[in-house]
Order: C-alpha cells, then sequence, then structure tokens
C-alpha cells in the first residue's frame, strides 16, 4: 500500500507539472497566429513608410516632364476603386434587366455595357501598350475577364465569361482607345512640351492652384505627386492628385477626392508596371472556334467605342456632358464651378404622378432617389452623387455640375 | 523496465526516415482502401460525367451552354463546347466549393478521431513511433487524399472532355491563344494549386479530428465549419473579415488561366493555406501530444 500511496502523491505533483507543460503546448499555436497577425499589421505600415527622396521640382517642370514623356510600351496592373456614392450600380442594372448584360440583345463583349462597370467598385484591370498600334485592356474578374485588344485598325473585345466576342474594324477608334486607355503617348500634341506646361498652367490660372506636393512610390517607383485643386469654394472636387513616375514622366497613380471628404472617388493607380516591351502574343486575338462574334458596323463601333472609353474616366462623361448639346445648353460659371443648364425640348420636366405614363412603383422609386427642394426658380428634384449634382426643376430644366446642392440652387434662383 | 524502454525508443529513432515512410504507407493504404474514400472518389468521377454530358445535350442541336447564351452558371462552362479542356477547369469549379473540401473533411476529421472511436488509438501508439510523427503521418496521408481527390476530378474531367467534345489549341481566358501541350501543363499546374488550397482546411480537419473521441462527430463538425465559413465569405457585410477566411482566394486558381498568369491571389492563396497549417497544425500537435489516449 505505501508504495502505491507515494506513487499517488508523486503522480499528483507530477500531474501538475506536466499539465503545465501540456498547457505551454498550445503556446506554439497561439504564438503562430499572433506572429502571423503582427505581420499582417505591421508590413503594410513598414511598407508606406518612407517616401522616396527626389531632387525638388516646381508644378511646370513636372508637366513638362509628362508632357515629354516619350513612354510607348508598358504592361502592368491597375488597381482602380470608384466610389461616386451611387449604390451599386451593376445589382441595379440587373434587378431592371434580369438576365444580365448578355440578356440585353447585345453581345456581353459589348464595350458599352462592359466599361460602365466600371463606375462602381473595385477593379484590377491589366493594360499593356506597344506604340500607337497596339493596346489591350483586360478587366479581371472572378474566374473571368474582359479584354479589349486593339492591333492596328482592328479592335477585338472578349467576354471570356460568355464566351463572346465583338470586333470592330476602324482606325480612329483604335487610336481613341489608346489615349484614353491610360497610355500616355502625348500624340498630336501641336508645341513643344515647355510650351504645353506653360499653356496648362495659364489656363488653369485663375481658377485652379497646381502644385508638386512631396513624393510618393506607386508600383515600387519613385513618383512625384502633382496636386490640382480648385481655388473657388463650392466644388465637389477636393482635390485631384496624380502620381508621375519620376524617371520617365509617366502617369502612375490618379486620386480624385471629393471636397466632403471620406473615401476617394476615383483611386486609380498601377499596382504593377514593366516599362520594357510587352509580348507580342497579348495583342493578337483570333476568336475560338465557336465563339460568337458580334460585328459591329462602323460608324456604330466608333460611337460606342468612343462613349465607352470615356467611361474609362469616369466622371469625364458626366462633366463633359454639359458641353455636348450646345442647343439647348448653356454654361453658367467657370472652372469648376461650372454648371450646365439644360432645357429639356419638351419643357417637361421629371414624370409626374398625373401624367400618368410613369408606374406608381418607378414614380416611388424616383422620389426616393432624389430630395425634394424649393426655391425663387419653383420646385425641383436634387439627384445627388458624390461628384456630380443635379438639380431637375419642375418645369423641365436640368441643372448639372460638380458643384454641392446649394450652389446648384443658387445657380437655380439666379437663372430664374 | 526502463532499460527495455529505452531500447525499444532507441530502436525507433535509429531507422527513422524509412520507418516514418513505412506507417505513411500502411496509413495510406488504410485511408485509401476504405470502401467511405473509394465511395468518396468515385462521387467526385461522376461529376466531370455529369457537366460533360449535359453540355454535350444542351448544345448537340449547335447552341450554345446555358439559357440565353449569358454569363451564367459556373466558370468556363461556356468554353466547355470549343475545347474539351475547358471541363477541367469547370469541373474543379463546381467541385471546389463543397464537394472535394467536403471529403477532405471526412477523410480529417475521420483520421484521428477514427481511431480512437474504433479503438485502435491506443495499438497506433504502441509502436514506437511516437505522438508527433504519427499526426505528421497522419496530416500527410490526408494532403496526399487532397491531391488525389482532385487529380481524380481532373483526370475524370479530362478522359470525358477529350471524349466528348473537340481539343486543340487554348484559348486562354485573356483571350491569348497557348499551344495544348502548354495547355495540359496549366491544367496540371491547376491541378497542385486546388489540391494544395485544401491544406489549410485539412489541418482544420485534423485538429477537430484530436479534440473528439467520436468521428462522426469530428467529420459533422469539420464539415459543419466549411459550410459556416463559406457563408460568412459569401456575406458582403463581412468583407473585413473575408481576406482571411481559408475559402476566401479559393478561385483564384482560374488567374493561372490568364495571359501572363496573374500570381497576387494565388499566392495570397498559399501563404493563407500555410497560416492555417501552422496554425492549426500545431494546435492539433498541441492537442495530440498532451491528450490521454483513452482508447
Amino acid at each position: 500500500m505505501a508504495p502505491n500511496d507515494s506513487a499517488g502523491t508523486d503522480g499528483g505533483t507530477r500531474g501538475t507539472a506536466a499539465g503545465r507543460r501540456k498547457a505551454a503546448r498550445y503556446i506554439v499555436p497561439v504564438a503562430v497566429a499572433g506572429v502571423a497577425a503582427a505581420t499582417i499589421g505591421l508590413v503594410p505600415a513598414l511598407a508606406n513608410s518612407g517616401d522616396p527622396d527626389l531632387p525638388k521640382i516646381s508644378a511646370q517642370e513636372l508637366i513638362e516632364k509628362i508632357a515629354a514623356s516619350d513612354t510607348e510600351q508598358l504592361s502592368g496592373t491597375v488597381k482602380i476603386s470608384t466610389d461616386f456614392g451611387i449604390p451599386s450600380l451593376g445589382g441595379l442594372a440587373e434587378s431592371f434587366a434580369p438576365g444580365g448584360a448578355g440578356g440585353k440583345g447585345g453581345s456581353s463583349a459589348d464595350p458599352q455595357e462592359r466599361m460602365t462597370e466600371l463606375a462602381s467598385g473595385t477593379h484590377t484591370l491589366r493594360v499593356a501598350a506597344d506604340g500607337p498600334d497596339k493596346q489591350r485592356l483586360s478587366i479581371l474578374d472572378n474566374a473571368s475577364e474582359y479584354s479589349l485588344i486593339h492591333n492596328g485598325d482592328q479592335v477585338w473585345a472578349y467576354d471570356s465569361k460568355s464566351d463572346q466576342a465583338y470586333h470592330a474594324t476602324e482606325d480612329r477608334v483604335g487610336k481613341d482607345a489608346g489615349k484614353k486607355s491610360g497610355h500616355p503617348v502625348p500624340e498630336g500634341v501641336p508645341t513643344t512640351p515647355q510650351a504645353l506646361a506653360e499653356q496648362v498652367l495659364k489656363a488653369a490660372g485663375p481658377t485652379t492652384s497646381v502644385t508638386v506636393d512631396g513624393t510618393a512610390q506607386v508600383a515600387g517607383r519613385d513618383a512625384y505627386k502633382l496636386v490640382v485643386k480648385p481655388k473657388q469654394s463650392g466644388s465637389t472636387i477636393g482635390s485631384v492628385t496624380v502620381a508621375v513616375d519620376a524617371e520617365n514622366g509617366v502617369p502612375l497613380k490618379f486620386t480624385l477626392l471629393a471636397s466632403s471628404g471620406g473615401k476617394a472617388v476615383v483611386d486609380a493607380g498601377f499596382t504593377r508596371v514593366d516599362f520594357s516591351k510587352p509580348d507580342a502574343s497579348s495583342f493578337t486575338f483570333t476568336p475560338p472556334k465557336g465563339t460568337e462574334v458580334t460585328e459591329a458596323d462602323d460608324a456604330k463601333a466608333q460611337h460606342k467605342a468612343d462613349k465607352s472609353l470615356d467611361g474609362l474616366i469616369p466622371g469625364a462623361e458626366e462633366l463633359g456632358a454639359g458641353g455636348q448639346d450646345a442647343k439647348d445648353t448653356k454654361v453658367i460659371g467657370e472652372g469648376w464651378n461650372a454648371i450646365a443648364e439644360i432645357t429639356t425640348p419638351g419643357g417637361t420636366g421629371l414624370p409626374s404622378k398625373e401624367s400618368g405614363d410613369v408606374p406608381a412603383e418607378a414614380q416611388q422609386f424616383l422620389d426616393a432617389l432624389g430630395d425634394k427642394v424649393t426655391g425663387k426658380f419653383g420646385s425641383g428634384t436634387v439627384f445627388k452623387t458624390r461628384l456630380v449634382n443635379a438639380l431637375m426643376t419642375d418645369d423641365g430644366k436640368v441643372y448639372v455640375g460638380a458643384v454641392t446642392k446649394d450652389a446648384l440652387v443658387r445657380a437655380a434662383n439666379n437663372a430664374s | 523496465m526502463s532499460q527495455a524502454e529505452t531500447a525499444v525508443a532507441g530502436a525507433g529513432r535509429a531507422p527513422s526516415p524509412l520507418w516514418t515512410f513505412g506507417i505513411l504507407r500502411s496509413e495510406l493504404t488504410t485511408t485509401l482502401r476504405r470502401w467511405r474514400t473509394l465511395a468518396l472518389l468515385g462521387v467526385l468521377a461522376a461529376v466531370p460525367v455529369l457537366i460533360g454530358i449535359a453540355v454535350r445535350i444542351e448544345t448537340g442541336d449547335g447552341s450554345s451552354p446555358g439559357p440565353g447564351g449569358g454569363g451564367g452558371g459556373p466558370a468556363f462552362l461556356s468554353q466547355v463546347t470549343n475545347n474539351g479542356l475547358f471541363l477541367v477547369f469547370a469541373a474543379l469549379a463546381v467541385t471546389l466549393p463543397v464537394f472535394l473540401p467536403m471529403a477532405v473533411g471526412v477523410v480529417a476529421g475521420d483520421s484521428v478521431a477514427g481511431e480512437a472511436n474504433a479503438g485502435t488509438l491506443r495499438y497506433l501508439l504502441v509502436a514506437p513511433a511516437g505522438r508527433t510523427r504519427l499526426l505528421l503521418t497522419k496530416y500527410a496521408s490526408v494532403l496526399v487524399f487532397c491531391l488525389v481527390a482532385t487529380l481524380v476530378v481532373a483526370l475524370s474531367a479530362l478522359a470525358v472532355g477529350a471524349l466528348l467534345f473537340p481539343v486543340g489549341e487554348v484559348t486562354t481566358i485573356s483571350g491569348t491563344r497557348i499551344g495544348f501541350g502548354e495547355g495540359l501543363l496549366r491544367a496540371g499546374l491547376i491541378a497542385v494549386v486546388v489540391a494544395a488550397s485544401l491544406i489549410g482546411f485539412a489541418a482544420v480537419g485534423l485538429f477537430v479530428s484530436t479534440l473528439t473521441g467520436s468521428g462522426i462527430a469530428a467529420m459533422a463538425a469539420t464539415v459543419g465549419l466549411l459550410i459556416t465559413v463559406q457563408i460568412v465569405d459569401g456575406i458582403p457585410q463581412l468583407s473585413a473579415v473575408h481576406p482571411y477566411l481559408f475559402p476566401h482566394y479559393w478561385m483564384s486558381y482560374a488567374d493561372l488561366l490568364r495571359d501572363p498568369v496573374h500570381w497576387d491571389e494565388v499566392v495570397k492563396n498559399l501563404g493563407l493555406q500555410g497560416l492555417y497549417a501552422a496554425v492549426f497544425g500545431s494546435a492539433a500537435w498541441a492537442r495530440f501530444t498532451a491528450k490521454d489516449i483513452t482508447a
């Protein structure tokens, strides 16, 4: 009995010691998780610190640098996040047209339909360019990709998800595609870079401040930050920042902040960039056997490609919209605070309940989208996004601009 | 007695590499020869056959797959008619969210708990292999099962795809063309990446398996955990935690079909799997080596 007893007490003390040792083992997984969490938390912070040390440069010199850039070959990955304060466009479009893009009569490879996707959310794009004749742009989706390929006078669009292709042949389409897909070739610039820079600064003059605000690292390259800010108040645009490669003057990152603060409205920048010649095979496209190809007749193609590519610089379309229909459009104000006044042909404003051509649900939906305002001009509805606001008066006038709601109402009051 | 113990332990340690292979081999044969495992593999092999025949019937009259020719349905399905090789990718896209991890969950959950349940765990531990090595062997055999299961899906899909559809030059999802040989190479790489995507989940299953003495409970808990995590991954409001969930980057294998290959998310996926394997593997080790084996 005695040995047994002693064994028992021994076992007891050994038990607690062993228990402690057992518990100590759990430190290993906890430590692994802790180290991982710390790494995830710290590495981006460390990577962000330390903006590159570059020689000082003036805004004019920087603009000259951009204009003088002769980089024709590049490939890289672009991350673009947009937040216009519009409730998810994709979901909205889908709820209106069940069946998605492919069901709407056209091809889902049609550039126009696809580019509007970029106006909301975060997307990863790939760009490659080799001279003015060869460019490609791909939107990387989940397990699929949408590619727009320009090679000479051929423009192909391929949507791998639905296995549909879109084909257009026209020279001009391609040129525009090249210029607007973030490719910085300054074709057709009539003057020297220096003259151009002066011109830009002069034009910006009274309404805009253009400064160089330090440096940054973009996609592992040293860059200067060019900051463009409206001098006037009342604009919804807070500032536009362009990060320009210090070595070759290629714009690497574009950030548009709203004056109301918060997340960037548009944040588009290279996450990886390579200035060597891209593989020639990336600019060739032959539709696979069995792929449905939609041919665009030339005029239509040009119109569509132009329009869709405008969508690449979200906001540009909206901002420029006022200037295009000169007939019934007046521009009030200047610079950043310019407001387009559009008189709708029929003279009727928003469809109201009385007109009877709109179902009650749609009317409710429209009302829910906008804020009712009244003023000297009568009453109307303001549709707000973070960047562009529009006032539709009940007597059929529309005021659109990248200005605050108050500025719109003021403009409407002054006009009436 | 103590001398005998040390002698046995010494004998166990000396021929260690071969000995480890020995238990790994016996472990693998027991795992892969089980009727349960064979049935799981059979189900996995049937999935591509089903998809292939369905697409073939649907497009037999020359129409495009899917209603309205839209991009609905699982990834890569619309390209299958052009190239049978895409059936491999489509089949993996279909099986990866549920079937494959479920099979892995069953095998991983059963690995330790099943032995405990059947009362065979203590006999395994009598063999002078040590608990750590036994656990590593168990994990290794689960990983081999991951690879085997993925290859079964891929090879079955390749066979069905080659039988029912034309094969030839492959159009990558970027629209560029690569030869059939390179296409096959990429398919092989994708199968390996898909198998590697399951590493983290296998470690979770192994950990759960060390917690309980009931094989069924471990399998159910593992598969339940998988479904829960998948649901969490699908809720947009919880997007802040998504990058840390093991299934989040599973579909990134599709990036290998881009031209040039987009590695970012593939690397993130593999890193995340490694992290899960390290955390849950060491947790399983902590639990298993400190556990009282009663059965």
